[in-house]
């Protein structure tokens, strides 16, 4: 038996979580930041210790506590980044609440690091039900944290947020229940292998779908994405954004992709559909936004469209592509909220009007704001670039047509990123409180410069990121070939003409006869 | 089997018996002051009867007493067991609650003592006659009991509107019940099997739904439910505890050995009405306690919704529904005794009871730790992981599932979506919103234990129970399924 390290992972923000609850807003802020970088080491030291092309299920932990499921951990590459990515964002979360959250503040940690409890629980569970506890529980945390430190119209978000949610995850239950009654297994490597019968497969994709699509969120249940977004504290939409929007195209990857491939090549039409409405409809919608928040929360979805095609090529581009595209926006597009945050924090609007002219007053701001900017549309030597190129790569084996559509998207992204950085870092410095705003301090430096090296590592040397994730990737692809649909664009080999292009045809003998 | 052994067996509800006797001639004997001894006393007998009937278990389990009246096997302890712990937590928290308002007396946990040994009778009687006398016994008390507050005009409007649609209730069971009888010609479950295995009539379909429809009624499953939220209002709120926990526990206990032994072979005959109850009960629940002001009133509609849940693991009509039932109660219990003493701590200085969702708000600042508790028990209640609540949904869909009624599973689980909605609401009104009126006034320690055992029960480490009560509540079910 090896060390427990991912049990340990659980635990110590879950100590911390009930600590919290008990201790004074000082020390709550301290324990909770403590507990969050522990956990970050560990995560460096599961990074570290993880065997790159080694068994596809490593720190393997189980135990038969209770009936009918069973407490079984472990992870494989793609696992791994995402718990990467979890443990990386907390403790910048509880740094970006330090002083904006004066209310509650015991309670405010204690629901951050149960969160934290619950995305590493997510991603590291490998029993179908514990999976299924883990992904419904996030539910709890994340309606208080919207609905008591969130905004003016926090309560109808935080409803909508629940119920939502909870909607779209209680047919899969049903579907789980399902699939453990006729493979009789809940364990999720042996359920990956697992053929179930073809018409099932539709049923239980559809089940699986829409608890993934409403997390994701596809058009158009991405309603719900706005208002929580808008409306829950800085923190809250860095996780929200960051992790939990994770958890859909995790969901996808792992469930409906390997337990039903028949399914999930009769319906990509489906996903492609929705998907290529989504990157214009919530583009364009981006571009008229007045609210930072609200714009960053539609670019969301629009960036998750490109996930889901990725995931529906069926190839190793796009798959590598998606997952890049998942850590690439966790990381930029939790920073964006943070950079709102700051000027938030200033200023207590999120309104773009109330800004202006901010690389004059706030350089060093205006230059985090322009690099995660740059990020979010994907310019080359940032993380969405590697991302965004391989997932639409991957498409465009499949459908021309799709690629079309989603790289139009990309440009309407950056239209509208580039409209709202002129509008709040450029131009005339037309209100007089926004031009007194300080530069960052030396908290928020802590938040943003290491989101800024993480974003241009990846998007430097993305070999980083890529080969944990390759094996498992080849192993979903092998798993998908039988279903991989025709590359639309492929050469096709035609017969060679008889002569070279400029032969001309030699109708009375050579000249040189006579 | 000889007398002897038929009277140790049943040895649970004889020491209840005389206990209970004994105790009401104390009262009549003695001053009100005495009610507290006698109420400690009841306790005592109660704790008791729980350790006997699980002693019980070692040994003579599966046993026919007194010529056919009653079988004491495993379900039967089972049931049994979860109605002592209710009736000895309502008993607890109630002394406190009475004294506050002049009320205590100590025929309270006599007619507490009687109505266990009604409820005992109930869950283990295998003849139609002894179903009838333990429900009566029951009944009677329970009527009482909801208009213990004499001088409470609800509280008597509570304790009428039991009696007289309880009395309906009755009179639907007994004629069922003569109907069952003169289609089959015995009254004993098994010979009632039989006689419906040969020949199953027109006239039998007849009396087996007149004694669903009557039993559906103490279970307060839709369309009988209409006096729940009325009664559970009235009814002093230790009462309405009671109410929710311990005799429905042993209805449903009755509802499913019924369906299992004596009808066990037309499983088709009442499936459908199960399905029926089962559906209407978690939809009415759920848009009944949409519009609820009083907290008690969306408890009472919550336990409706509840009861749906619970009849969907009967509907399966297999070892596995049944067992989910089993498991489904038993965490309901802790559920529901424990919001109903945190409704029960809600009080003022002044000693007036925050009773609607007005007086809670904000109720996260001004005591944090009993909103936390009932934030427990509220997703506990609406079947969100992590939370012990989840599991007792998740057993009673997965016998649905395995006995291949999807489409039953999927309606139930989508439905159980719009109780999610005044759950949370509960949760939104005690931490989201500012406080408004006064805060609630310190709590006496049991009600403080008696919250704070249920809520270590239903918080996620409940799950380590699970195995356990898994294994106990198969046992219980297999044993209806050899019996019959």
């Amino acid at each position: 038996m090896e060390f427990p390290i991912l049990s340990l992972m659980l635990a110590v923000p879950l100590v911390a979580a009930i600590a919290c609850l008990f201790l004074n807003a000082g020390s709550a802020r301290m324990v909770a930041l403590f507990a969050t970088l522990f956990n970050l080491a560990l995560g460096i030291l599961l990074w570290l210790n993880y065997d790159i092309g080694g068994a596809q299920w490593q720190f393997v932990e189980r135990a038969e506590l209770f009936a009918g499921f069973s407490y079984a951990l472990g992870i494989d590459g793609i696992a791994l980044m995402l718990i990467m990515l979890s443990v990386f964002l907390m403790p910048i979360c509880i740094l970006a609440s330090w002083d904006s959250i004066t209310k509650r503040v015991g309670e405010y940690m204690a629901a951050f690091l149960l969160m934290e409890v619950l995305m590493i629980g997510v991603f590291a569970a490998q029993d179908l039900f514990l999976f299924y506890i883990f992904f419904e529980a996030g539910l709890i945390p994340m309606y208080l944290i919207i609905g008591v430190w969130g905004g003016d119209n926090r309560i109808y978000a935080s409803y909508k947020f629940f119920l939502y949610t909870l909607l779209g995850s209680v047919l899969m239950l049903i579907a789980m229940l399902w699939m453990v009654n006729e493979a009789g297994t809940t364990d999720i490597p042996t359920l990956m292998q697992y053929d179930f019968p073809v018409d099932a497969q539709l049923w239980l994709w559809l089940a699986f779908f829409a608890s993934f699509a409403v997390k994701m969120p596809m058009w158009p249940v991405h309603t719900w994405l706005p208002d929580a977004h808008v409306q829950a504290p800085t923190a809250g939409s860095v996780i929200l954004a960051g992790v939990l929007l994770k958890l859909g195209g995790y969901g996808f990857i792992r469930f409906s992709l390997p337990m039903f491939p028949d399914a999930s090549a009769d319906l990509a039409w489906l996903v492609f559909a929705l998907s290529m409405i989504a990157v214009i409809y919530t583009s364009l919608v981006a571009l008229v936004q007045e609210d930072m928040k609200k714009l960053i929360a539609y670019s969301s979805v629009a960036h998750m469209a490109i996930v889901t095609v990725g995931l529906f090529a069926f190839n190793v581009q796009g798959l590598e592509g998606a997952m890049m595209v998942m850590l690439g926006h966790g990381l930029v597009s939790g920073a964006l909220f943070l950079c709102v945050g700051v000027i938030y924090d200033r200023l207590h609007t999120r309104e773009i009007a109330r800004y202006g002219g901010l690389s004059i007053n706030m350089p060093k701001y205006a230059l985090f704001f322009l690099l995660f900017t740059m990020a979010s549309i994907g310019l080359p030597g940032t993380s969405n670039f590697v991302g965004e190129f391989l997932a639409l790569a991957g498409i465009y084996k499949v459908s021309t047509f799709v690629t079309l559509v989603c790289t139009t998207g990309i440009i309407l992204g950056a239209a509208y990123m580039l409209y709202l950085y002129r509008r709040v870092a450029f131009g005339e410095q037309v209100n007089a409180d926004a031009a007194r705003m300080p530069d960052l301090n030396a908290r928020e430096w802590a938040m943003l410069a290491p989101i800024a090296a993480a974003v241009l590592w990846m998007g430097v040397y993305p070999e980083s990121f890529l080969a944990p994730m390759r094996q498992d990737i080849a192993t979903l692809e092998a798993r998908l070939a039988s279903v991989a649909p025709e590359y639309d664009s492929a050469l096709t080999v035609g017969t060679p003409d008889e002569h070279a292009a400029n032969y001309i045809a030699a109708e009375h003998g050579s000249e040189g006869e006579h | 089997m000889s007398y002897a052994n038929s009277l140790y067996l049943t040895g649970a509800e004889i020491g209840l018996s005389i206990a209970g006797l004994v105790l009401l001639l104390a009262t009549a004997w003695t001053s009100r002051s005495s009610a507290r001894a006698i109420t400690i006393a009841a306790v005592t007998a109660l704790f008791g009867a729980l350790i006997f009937n699980l002693s019980l278990a070692n040994d003579g389990a599966g046993a026919v007493v007194f010529g056919g009246l009653l079988e004491v096997d495993a379900f039967s302890i089972f049931a049994k067991s979860l109605v002592y712990i209710a009736t000895i937590a309502c008993l607890i928290v109630a002394p406190r609650y009475f004294e506050d308002r002049g009320q205590f007396r100590g025929e309270f946990a006599v007619l507490m003592l009687f109505n266990a040994v009604g409820m005992g009778i109930m869950v283990s009687a295998v003849d139609l006659m002894t179903l009838y006398i333990g429900l009566e016994l029951s009944s009677l008390s329970s009527y009482v009991l909801a208009s213990f507050a004499r001088r409470d005009d609800k509280s008597s409007e509570a304790g009428l509107k039991y009696f007289i649609l309880g009395g309906l209730a009755s009179g639907i069971i007994l004629y069922g019940v003569s109907l069952v009888y003169g289609f089959s010609g015995t009254t004993s479950y098994d010979g009632v099997r039989a006689a419906f295995d040969a020949d199953f009539s027109t006239g039998a379909l007849f009396g087996v739904v007149f004694v669903l429809a009557g039993l559906a009624f103490k279970v307060a499953a839709v369309p009988f439910h209409m006096w729940t939220p009325d009664v559970y209002e009235g009814a002093p709120t230790p009462v309405t505890a009671f109410f929710a926990s311990a005799p429905k526990v042993a209805a449903v206990a009755m509802l499913v050995r019924m369906a299992a032994v004596p009808f066990g072979g037309q499983a088709e005959a009442w499936q459908q009405i199960v399905i029926f109850a089962a559906l209407a009960s978690i939809v009415v629940g759920a848009l009944g306690a949409i519009g609820q002001q009083n907290l008690k009133r969306l408890l009472a509609y919550s336990s409706i919704n509840n009861v749906g849940f619970i009849l969907i693991g009967l509907a399966a009509a297999t070892p596995a529904g049944i067992s989910g039932v089993l498991v489904y109660l038993s965490i309901y219990v802790f559920m529901t005794i424990g919001s109903f003493v945190a409704l029960l701590m809600l009080r003022t200085e002044k000693g007036e009871a925050l009773a609607t969702f007005d007086d809670i708000s904000g109720l996260s600042t001004s005591s944090p730790a009993l909103a936390w508790c009932l934030l427990a028990l509220m997703f506990s209640l609406a079947g969100i992981p992590p939370l012990f609540g989840f599991w007792g949904k998740f057993v009673v869909f997965q016998a649905a599932v395995q006995a291949d009624m999807i489409a039953l599973a999927a309606i139930g689980i989508a439905a159980s979506v719009i109780g999610a909605f005044y759950y949370i609401k509960f949760v939104k009104v005690m931490f989201f919103d500012e406080p408004k009126g006064d805060a609630p006034a310190k709590a006496p320690l049991p009600h403080w234990v008696v919250l704070g055992l249920s809520v270590l029960v239903i918080s996620p480490l409940g799950y380590l129970l699970t195995p356990w009560l898994g294994a106990v509540a198969d046992a219980a079910a297999q044993a209806l399924f050899f019996a019959a």
